[in-house]
């Protein structure tokens, strides 16, 4: 996979356009656009190779947008909730490849919430982004499971009902990697974009990405002007891949490095307050305070990478059981000769 | 009441004159109390005699406590198939045993423990009282286990009273117990006090026996699902994902069982994957993404699942993704009778998914059948890039049966027409281009790469939205129909690849006889029957979805023509009238949805009232 243009080259040598997809269609200034665009910058920073990725997707406005980034990459635009079995299998399947699943607040929070939950209970090695905007899209503006009691919006009236939070969900579910950011804050999305991605094991960004149609109102808590009024990082992340020789100089009050499983590691500088997102007891406190006082926090919230993947829980080999082949498949006459013995 | 050999029951039978391998017994116990040792063990016994037997159990959907029944029939014409009735009843379960006596044909035999009083006792049935807990009290076992060696005594009663081997009782016993020499000295000692017991004080006052024959040798005993379970291992599976649900549980089971055994770990490592999933969508989308990424991938499962499976059989159909689904057939609709059998799922497993879907459909008839099947169902998924619905039931499923030993594999697995990388620049320097759902060879299968395929062009995104012959969305009108019209064609090359019926063509026969799966062993003894009413009849057994020229051909070759299946709508009757039409009125309906398995004399009564309606 070579390119002869001049435009600059990661350490593969391939360059943006190398990750990009097709135009996408969904509404301009769509704040799925950004984290699209995220995307693609955090695979090159990163220097992934596309054919070691795997899009995933549900049913809805998000899980379009696999079509528009990494068209070198193999993917699968599956059905409305289902993409966590599906990535499920395609995880057991092949080892070797990352699965990034794009899902939004109704194909994770209504539809497809027991399969997410599910998915994080075995540990499925996924970058599982939640695109969430409150509202249907596609249906033309109904609540969504994550929209806000009070949320008020032209056709659907107002919600009467309290919002499922993904983060919350996930660090109940045992998740090791639990994050939320704004579509408008890039450089956030693509550092926690970055680290999820070299993260053993289901990680869970959600992500507030404005619907401009349908729910972009200033009172919304997912418009563009609310997110860029109230969001509260939390920390300042910086994502250091393992190969970069830094100085990892940090002032121990207040930053906090976090090492990943074979090298890179993720630097975090405090902002407001001393928060340490590698104690779940805090990550759940957090959340509780955050909610009470209608704070919208951004930031990676959890992170506990000790538990095993479903791949390391099943024992499976390390290469990919897709290409397994007959001799490796087919049992040896010995052994099905002793097995019908025991008959 | 022994089957005649023209099929017609009599009503009373003559102590005088010995019945030898030709009756039926119906263990009736509480589930539960470890009855299924006893019965296993008297059927090990017996067929290890070399005498053909057959075991049918009919249980409650309940853990313990409820009425199970169990009929074992031994035959020296080698039929299988369920009888209505039996002429030894064991009455060990005092809630049935009223209704179970009135059962039992005049002479009759009934055995039973002696605190067990009839309210209306028969004075046509012969009585074999056997004070079970005073057995149980010399022997002295641990107070869990006297439950079940209670029912060990009516194993030591038939086994004296029949001529019952002790040898092969020992031997069963050691298979059941896997070779655990205490366990099969306990209940071994509960057999031979009960012999003991029977010798002294219970003199033979019934015709029945058993005798060794040579009709066994050479042949196991086994159950569809743990057949199917060695099959798929055999046959190359890599990722199982399923759901608890009666009757298919053991199927996965026997994979959980076999699979070390046939594929061992190496270095603690294994290379299939067996995921309890949180229910049956989720078990489907497993199996489907891992289908999608070029595995053998697997589900087991019954109606209310295949239910739960329809969304994602629509999107392994039109995404065209092979995968392999086992119904193990059970009594709907609804949650229905979960513990008895049906063929219910013929018309939801073949049109599964909304919109216009038809899938490939395997219908096994015997244990053989259930093995090699496992193995046919991937490579014909891998062939046609389609889920392959394998559609067993639960007496295939979950009973024992008599089978000539598997064979191994001598063929190699098809893998279907899979471009990795080498092979698709191969592709691409012949043909120039290549699109996903291109049809190149016009039998409607397109040529497919996997995931982890290095070269940079063959990435695709998978879909069940419209899409184009380069897999792209399309919402255009022309690509839609192309594309539909392409699955149309592969469904009918399918017609070409799946198993093809069996056919038997009696010379001279106006009667043409249809019949599928577990039904198969019912109709070849009512065929028997029918010739000795001077009927003759040709028969062919269906083996898979789609349906092909052959059964035209049969159907067009016979003047009445008997559709046998088990279910209410007649389900494959529908299917073979809009197969031939032309030949659709000559059809006429077998069916019974009672939740039994089909007896040979209520085909053989339902042909002739056909036939006296002509």
């Amino acid at each position: 996979m070579t390119t002869t243009t001049n435009r600059p080259t990661n350490r593969i040598g391939l360059t943006t356009q190398d990750y990009q997809g097709g135009t996408s269609t969904l509404c301009a200034g769509c704040g799925h656009n950004s984290v699209t665009s995220q995307i693609i910058a955090a695979c090159y920073d990163l220097s992934l190779d596309p054919r070691q990725v795997v899009k995933m997707s549900g049913i809805g406005c998000s899980s379009k947008t696999p079509a528009y980034f990494l068209n070198r990459s193999f993917g699968f635009n599956t059905l409305h909730g289902r993409m966590p079995s599906v990535s499920t299998g395609v995880a057991l399947a092949n080892r070797t490849v990352l699965p990034i699943g794009i899902s939004g607040d109704g194909d994770t929070g209504s539809i497809g919430l027991g399969q997410f939950k599910h998915m994080m209970r075995r540990n499925v090695p996924i970058v599982y982004i939640v695109e969430n905007n409150g509202v249907y899209g596609l249906t033309k503006g109904q609540h969504s499971a994550t929209a806000d009691i009070g949320q008020n919006l032209k056709y659907a009236g107002t919600n009467e009902l309290p919002p499922i939070d993904i983060c919350v969900e996930a660090i109940a579910a045992d998740c090791g990697f639990v994050a939320r950011s704004f579509a408008g804050d890039a450089k956030q999305v693509r550092e926690l974009l970055k680290a999820a991605m070299s993260f053993e094991g289901t990680a869970v960004i959600d992500i507030i990405s404005p619907c401009v149609t349908f729910n972009n109102q200033d009172d919304s808590t997912k418009s563009y002007g609310y997110g860029k009024q109230n969001e509260e990082r939390i920390q300042d992340i910086t994502f250091i891949q393992s190969y970069e020789e830094v100085q990892v100089d940090y002032e121990p009050g207040s930053e906090q490095m976090v090492k990943l499983h074979d090298g890179p590691m993720i630097k975090l500088r405090k902002i407001d307050r001393d928060y340490d997102p590698t104690n779940r007891w805090q990550a759940i406190q957090l959340m509780e305070e955050a909610r009470h006082k209608n704070e919208f926090v951004t930031g990676l919230i959890y992170i506990n990478e000790r538990r095993p993947t479903l791949q390391q829980t099943m024992q499976l080999i390390d290469t990919p059981l897709a290409y397994q082949d007959d001799v490796q498949l087919r049992p040896n006459r010995e052994a099905f000769a002793r097995v019908m013995g025991e008959f | 009441m022994t089957t005649t050999d023209t099929g017609v029951n009599q009503s009373t039978i003559d102590p005088r004159v010995p019945i030898v391998n030709d009756f039926s017994i119906v263990a009736a116990t509480e589930n539960g109390s470890g009855s299924q040792t006893a019965n296993n063990t008297l059927i090990r016994a017996i067929f290890k005699m070399g005498i053909s037997v057959s075991g049918k159990n009919l249980f409650p959907s309940n853990i313990q406590g409820l009425p199970t029944w169990y009929t074992i029939r031994v035959s020296h014409h080698g039929y299988t198939a369920r009888r209505e009735q039996a002429e030894i009843l064991v009455a060990f379960n005092p809630r049935t045993s009223e209704e179970d006596l009135t059962k039992l044909p005049s002479g009759g035999v009934c055995v039973h423990p002696d605190d067990l009083k009839f309210a209306q006792p028969r004075s046509d049935v012969v009585y074999y009282p056997i004070p079970v807990k005073e057995l149980i009290k010399q022997i002295n076992p641990p107070q869990n286990l006297r439950d079940y060696l209670a029912n060990m005594a009516y194993v030591g009663v038939l086994t004296e009273l029949l001529g019952i081997d002790r040898a092969q009782i020992e031997a069963a016993l050691m298979h059941h117990f896997k070779g655990k020499r205490k366990a099969v000295d306990l209940n071994l000692a509960m057999v031979d006090l009960a012999m003991q017991y029977t010798r002294a004080n219970l003199p033979k006052q019934d015709p029945f026996s058993v005798a060794p024959l040579n009709m066994t040798s050479g042949q196991i005993l086994i159950d569809g699902n743990t057949a199917a379970g060695i099959g798929a291992v055999v046959g190359g599976v890599s990722v199982v994902a399923w759901y608890p649900i009666t009757p298919s549980t053991s199927l996965v089971d026997a994979i959980t069982e076999y699979a070390p055994k046939l594929r061992p770990a190496v270095d603690d490592k294994v290379n299939y994957a067996i995921v309890q999933a949180e229910d049956e969508l989720a078990a489907a989308g497993i199996i489907v993404g891992a289908g999608w990424a070029g595995c053998r991938a697997m589900t087991a499962t019954s109606g209310p699942g295949i239910s739960l499976m329809n969304e994602f059989g629509g999107l392994a159909y039109f995404a065209e993704v092979p995968i392999v689904i086992w119904d193990i057939m059970r009594m709907g609709p609804s949650t229905g009778l979960p513990t008895r059998v049906s063929q219910g799922d013929i018309l939801s497993a073949y049109y599964l998914g909304h919109g216009d879907s038809q899938h490939v459909c395997l219908l096994p008839g015997s244990m053989r059948e259930c093995f090699e099947f496992a193995g046919t169902a991937f490579d014909l998924a891998d062939r046609l890039q389609t889920p392959v619905m394998v559609l067993s039931d639960l007496d295939l499923g979950m009973n024992n049966w008599m089978t000539d030993p598997f064979d191994y594999p001598e063929q190699p697995m098809d893998r279907g027409k899979v471009l990795h990388t080498e092979a698709f620049e191969a592709f691409l320097a012949e043909k120039g281009s290549w699109g996903r759902y291109r049809d190149i060879d016009g039998d409607g299968i397109t040529y497919r790469t996997i995931l982890g395929n290095q070269h940079p062009r063959a990435a695709w995104l998978g879909r069940g939205t419209g899409h184009n012959e380069n897999a792209v969305y399309s919402e255009r009108n022309d690509d839609w129909q192309r594309n539909m019209d392409r699955l149309t064609r592969k469904h009918n090359t399918a017609r070409t690849l799946v198993p093809a019926p069996l056919v038997e063509h009696q010379p001279g026969a106006r009667v043409g006889i249809i019949a599928y799966g577990s039904t198969h062993d019912a109709v070849r003894e009512a065929r028997d029957y029918l010739r000795a009413h001077g009927v003759e009849s040709s028969y062919i057994r269906l083996r898979a979805l789609p349906l092909n020229d052959d059964v035209t051909a049969f159907m067009a070759q016979y003047d009445e023509v008997y559709v046998v299946e088990m279910n209410q709508d007649c389900q494959m009757m529908q299917l073979l009238a809009a197969h031939a039409p032309v030949h659709a009125g000559k059809m006429r309906p077998v069916n019974l949805c009672d939740g039994l398995p089909l007896t040979a004399v209520f085909v053989l009564n339902r042909i002739l009232q056909h036939r006296n309606a002509l």
